[in-house]
């Protein structure tokens, strides 16, 4: 199982980066969005994968033997709407851009 | 009053009134001269009233804590010497500020003067009553930064820029070192307090570093006193307004150097070292400035030569490490500021009156102005040293020390004969300063008609000049008693017995003080007619000039280096950036990798799930689909963006984190609609079939792009793979499984990590959220499209034209018939989700749910009513006012943490119980759940808010932004 995952954030990330290094804005943010699953599963899989772990607690209190790290999952949850956020915010500023340029390359002028 | 609040008064005052200052309307010059001029005229009453307690030899302290454990403490000390310092520095600011209400124009923006001068006042005293010695680096670097600001105040000028520069380089270098003198200090005597630095004088004296601080001390107080070689700076920065070329120029900033050497010399001086060092830059400044001052034809560049050439007198006087010469140092600092800050003001006012500063231009003014050139005769005649005037005296007592001998050598020798010297230079400048502007041919070619300036103009000079008059007529009578308070909190035991007199009988000083009278005026009249058509500057040494040498020494390095370095090492393209980033990750990443094993196991195959597999089978396709279609196909992009975004959330679900799941299936919602409404204003790109193949450079890059891609991507699957492959040893999380319940009161654990346990954190990310809403806001605020996009779509114009022809249909029919069922679903749709938006968020401290993903499921009900009926339709029925609930969201989580301070808890501590209520059952009712529903309406406001502003620009008449023309595009 962990190296499905390894090999599925690997691909996440790599198409991400590809996507980051292209010209257009639109594929920038398409690549940032793929980079924000692979980092977010990524810092998730830094609580080990399990499956059929309990997440919420049935006794007045729990151990790691029995229950999901919580830990790794409230990290990622913030980002993943802080990551919202900033793709909304990237998007604004590309259109502004691209209004301002008459270009949504991502320097502003063609090469 | 306590004298310890009168310390901290004085020092707060003049701030709060920069501030204060600030606020005013631009052309407020009398209100600003009020508030200004009241906060001097306290500050000085507030000084004078403390003088009783330090009279004899007491010391008025405050002390406040501020890093004990550095020894450091932001202590206040008021003695004999800082006292008479204060009273220099609030009453010549106030008759400055009084000056420059009527030296400034109309047209200048006063409130910056005003606050800048009031700060700078501020900074002044903090040296001048600091108490400790970081304290006084403190404040001496705030003086720099209010010195450049207000020298550059006309910003216009490049001279002013320029000058402004220098100076703040110089001096903050100054300071730069000072600070480093001052911690040695504080290393040898094991505190940085003042008074007992300055009980510790043997111990620095003798201590190994002694050199080093006393160098690093050196550099600060020359630079700050402009003393040969950082004398430089003065002269250029005479592009002040006068005002503050007469207050920090002459009378206070400068002084801050001599003021400190005179601080530290019981404890410093009396050394070889000390001799050689402040001795040579003493003389140096004494002679060159004099001599300089002749040759200059600006009548401030006259002023700030003779400034160089005055503060190297009390430097050399400071030098000689005899408690007689310190005396007369203290003295002539006092004398100095009131006959130069006089003189500036005379200067002022001859510019302010004809326009012109040029001494080769002026001439006859006294017929004009005759007030005014009394006042500065009497200035000049003071600053000449001729008797019955303050300056005589303290020049008196500096021939008599300079014929002592104190360490035998030849600068002790040649002080007599240099002293003369400078002394008959000081006199010609004075003479050419009153002959060639007062007398002589009536000036023809005046930009102005030159008469008396207003009464209150001329006030400040005059009171000054009364008080060069005063002390010099009777010195034992007027200032003594506070010479001697001043000199005995310096020498402490070591002080002298010196008597203040005109009249010390024929003498060898009265005959050297003959000599230079009759020796300067002789030198006047043989120059004076060169120095009519002469150029800037003596003969010969015109050429050294020093501002040249610092932009050379200094500029080019610094500015023009570094510039051509930027040209040659750095790029504004981001995909060269970006490019270099992402391969110094992988090269940070590999390297610990190479030094030590990862520890890596031959991959176990077997306990693969196969439908994990195939979700990630799809996953994978997707993110790889997106990145090939993400050029020409960007809806099919979007889509397959949330195939990957899918198989992510199923992932969150498959290894037990419902939460994650939840959260990122409704984000992955908004996010779609979000890009979707962005889709409408990017270019039309359409991918050319008959294109061939694309060109080497062009697949060069692709390649080289793909090759950094693979590796990063394999290297991000070998770290994640290695790291979960590794056992997890005693992670913290088992601490918040242990006491979730126990002390937060939710088995969620997830949320009461969230909202209690790291609640600090929550707060800043749903203010970072809160934040990027209003920017988004704001940006689309001011949105101008490319003109392409201004037009509406060819889908809406092909409707719309549809629409019109057919005679019962009006335009947006279409698109209404084809939305008809999914549209009356979502409408019916909307209070199920605000139901599932509220259930989501109440079982969150104890289920799968909360504040986050309730927020954004809540926000899709609003986005799904836009989608449905149309923005104009939904606002009709609708106000959401999304700013309203970021505003009062945000406030809510605030105060539910500053709840907890009335209980005496530590910010957003949380207490928890359950509450029964009727229908419902058990609901947990922490306090957190106030803190998470402002979580969740400021989650709800800043998504509906950020997407209907982005919705909104469809419907808005645009114009479109000028543009440079769009070149095509290409690969």
């Amino acid at each position: 199982m962990e190296l499905l995952l390894a090999i599925s954030i690997g691909i996440l990330g790599g198409s991400g980066v590809w996507l980051l290094l292209r010209p257009r804005t639109y594929q920038v943010i398409i690549g940032l969005s793929l980079c924000s699953y692979a980092v977010n599963l990524f810092i998730f899989s830094m609580g080990r994968l399990r499956s059929g772990a309990a997440p919420i607690l049935s006794s007045r209190t729990g151990s790691l033997a029995d229950y999901a790290d919580p830990l790794p999952q409230a990290l990622v949850l913030t980002a993943i709407v802080i990551g919202f956020a900033t793709t909304a915010l990237f998007l604004v500023v590309l259109l502004a851009s691209r209004g301002l340029t008459g270009t949504d390359h991502v320097d502003g002028q063609e090469q | 009053m306590s004298k310890d609040v009168l310390l901290t008064i004085l020092i707060v005052l003049p701030f709060v009134g920069s501030v204060i200052a600030a606020t005013f309307r631009p052309n407020a010059r009398n209100s600003e001269a009020w508030l200004a001029g009241g906060v001097a005229l306290i500050c000085l009453s507030l000084t004078a009233f403390a003088y009783p307690t330090i009279a004899d030899g007491g010391v008025v302290r405050t002390d406040v804590e501020w890093i004990p454990e550095f020894g450091l403490s932001f202590a206040l000390r008021l003695d004999g010497f800082a006292w008479m310092f204060a009273m220099l520095v609030t009453g010549i600011g106030f008759l400055v500020v009084l000056y420059a209400r009527y030296y400034m124009s109309p047209s200048d923006p006063v409130p910056r003067f005003f606050s800048l001068l009031l700060a700078f006042m501020g900074s002044m005293l903090g040296i001048i009553i600091a108490g400790n010695l970081i304290i006084l680096v403190f404040f001496w670097e705030l003086t720099s930064i209010f010195s450049f600001l207000l020298i550059g105040y006309w910003h216009g000028n490049a001279g002013a820029r320029d000058g402004a520069r220098m100076a703040l380089l110089v001096t903050g270098l100054g300071g730069f070192a000072l600070l480093a003198g001052v911690i040695l200090i504080g290393q040898i005597v094991g505190s940085y307090d003042l008074d007992i630095v300055l009980a510790s004088g043997e111990a620095i004296r003798e201590h190994s570093l002694y050199l080093p601080a006393l160098v690093l001390v050196l550099l600060g107080a020359l630079t700050k006193s402009a003393q040969f070689p950082f004398h430089f700076w003065l002269p250029n920065a005479m592009a002040a307004p006068t005002p503050v070329s007469a207050f920090l120029h002459s009378a206070t900033m400068v002084k801050a150097g001599v003021f400190l050497l005179a601080r530290l010399w019981p404890v410093m001086a009396g050394t070889p070292e000390w001799f050689w060092l402040l001795g040579l830059a003493g003389m140096a400044s004494l002679l060159f400035g004099a001599f300089f001052a002749i040759f200059q034809h600006d009548m401030k560049g006259l002023l700030a030569y003779s400034t160089i050439s005055h503060l190297g007198l009390i430097t050399m006087l400071l030098s000689l490490g005899s408690p007689l010469g310190a005396v007369a140092a203290i003295f002539h600092m006092m004398n100095h500021a009131t006959f130069k800050a006089s003189l500036f003001m005379a200067a002022g006012i001859i510019d302010h009156e004809t326009g012109t500063r040029d001494m080769r231009k002026l001439g006859g003014l006294f017929r004009y102005m005759p007030v005014t050139a009394t006042l500065a005769m009497v200035a000049s005649a003071a600053m000449a040293g001729v008797p019955l005037l303050n300056g005589f005296l303290s020049k008196e007592m500096f021939f008599a020390e300079a014929i002592e001998t104190h360490v035998h050598s030849v600068l002790d020798t040649s002080q007599p004969y240099v002293a003369v010297l400078a002394s008959a230079f000081a006199v010609t400048y004075s003479l050419r300063f009153i002959h060639s502007v007062f007398f002589g041919r009536k000036p023809t070619d005046l930009p102005r008609e030159p008469h008396e300036p207003p009464f209150w103009m001329r006030m400040p000079s005059m009171f000054l000049v009364l008080a060069c008059l005063v002390v010099g007529v009777a010195p034992a009578a007027t200032v003594g008693p506070y010479l001697y308070t001043a000199v005995e909190s310096v020498l402490g035991q070591r002080t002298p017995k010196f008597s203040l007199a005109v009249w010390h009988g024929f003498n060898l000083p009265l005959i050297m003080s003959a000599v230079a009278l009759v020796a300067g005026a002789l030198l006047y009249l043989a120059l004076k007619d060169y120095l009519r058509h002469s150029p800037v500057g003596p003969p010969l040494l015109r050429h050294v000039n020093g501002r040249r040498l610092f932009e050379r020494g200094v500029l080019v390095p610094s500015l023009k280096w570094a510039q051509s370095a930027q040209r040659v090492l750095s790029t504004r393209r981001l995909q060269p950036q970006l490019r270099i980033l992402l391969l110094a990750a992988f090269a940070a990443a590999l390297a610990p990798i190479s030094l030590g094993s990862l520890g890596l196991q031959w991959p176990d195959w077997s306990n693969i799930d196969a439908v994990l597999a195939l979700v990630w089978l799809t996953g994978a396709g997707c993110a790889i689909g997106a990145a090939y279609q993400a050029k020409y196909h960007r809806l099919v992009a979007l889509i397959l963006l949330g195939g990957a975004g899918l198989s992510t959330c199923i992932t969150f679900a498959w290894f037990s984190a419902p939460d994650l799941a939840l959260t990122q299936l409704v984000v992955e919602v908004v996010t779609t609609i979000l890009i979707l409404l962005g889709l409408r204003w990017l270019p039309k790109r359409v991918e050319d079939m008959n294109l061939g193949p694309a060109p080497p450079s062009a697949r060069l890059r692709r390649s080289r792009d793909a090759a950094i891609a693979f590796v990063v991507g394999a290297g991000l699957a070998t770290l994640a793979y290695a790291a979960m492959m590794l056992p997890l040893s005693d992670p913290i999380s088992s601490y918040f499984l242990e006491r979730s319940y126990v002390e937060g009161g939710g088995r969620n654990v997830v949320n009461v990590i969230l909202v209690d346990f790291r609640g600090f954190d929550t707060m800043g990310e749903i203010t970072v959220l809160a934040a990027v809403a209003l920017t988004v806001y704001a940006l689309l605020r001011r949105f101008r499209p490319a003109p392409d996009n201004v037009g509406s779509p060819e889908q809406q114009i092909r409707q719309n034209a549809f629409d019109e022809a057919e005679p019962d249909r009006k335009p947006g029919d279409t698109i209404g018939d084809y939305l008809l069922v999914p549209a009356v679903i979502m409408q019916w749709l909307f209070p199920v989700i605000i139901v599932l938006a509220l259930y989501l968020f109440l079982r969150g401290h104890d289920l799968p749910g909360g504040g986050f993903v309730a927020g954004v499921a809540l926000a899709t009900a609003f986005i799904l009513q836009y989608l449905a009926s149309g923005t104009t339709l939904v606002e009709d029925r609708l106000r959401i006012l999304p700013v309203n609930w970021i505003g009062l969201s945000l406030l809510l989580a605030a105060t539910t943490g500053m709840a907890s301070w009335l209980f005496g808890y530590p910010f957003l501590t949380s207490h928890s119980q359950y509450v029964e209520l009727p229908v419902i059952g058990a609901v947990p009712a922490a306090t957190a759940l106030f803190f998470d529903l402002g979580v969740f309406g400021l989650v709800v406001g800043a998504t509906v808010l950020m997407l209907i502003a982005l919705a909104h620009q469809s419907i808005r008449k645009l114009r479109a932004a000028r543009t440079t023309t769009a070149r095509t595009p290409e690969a």
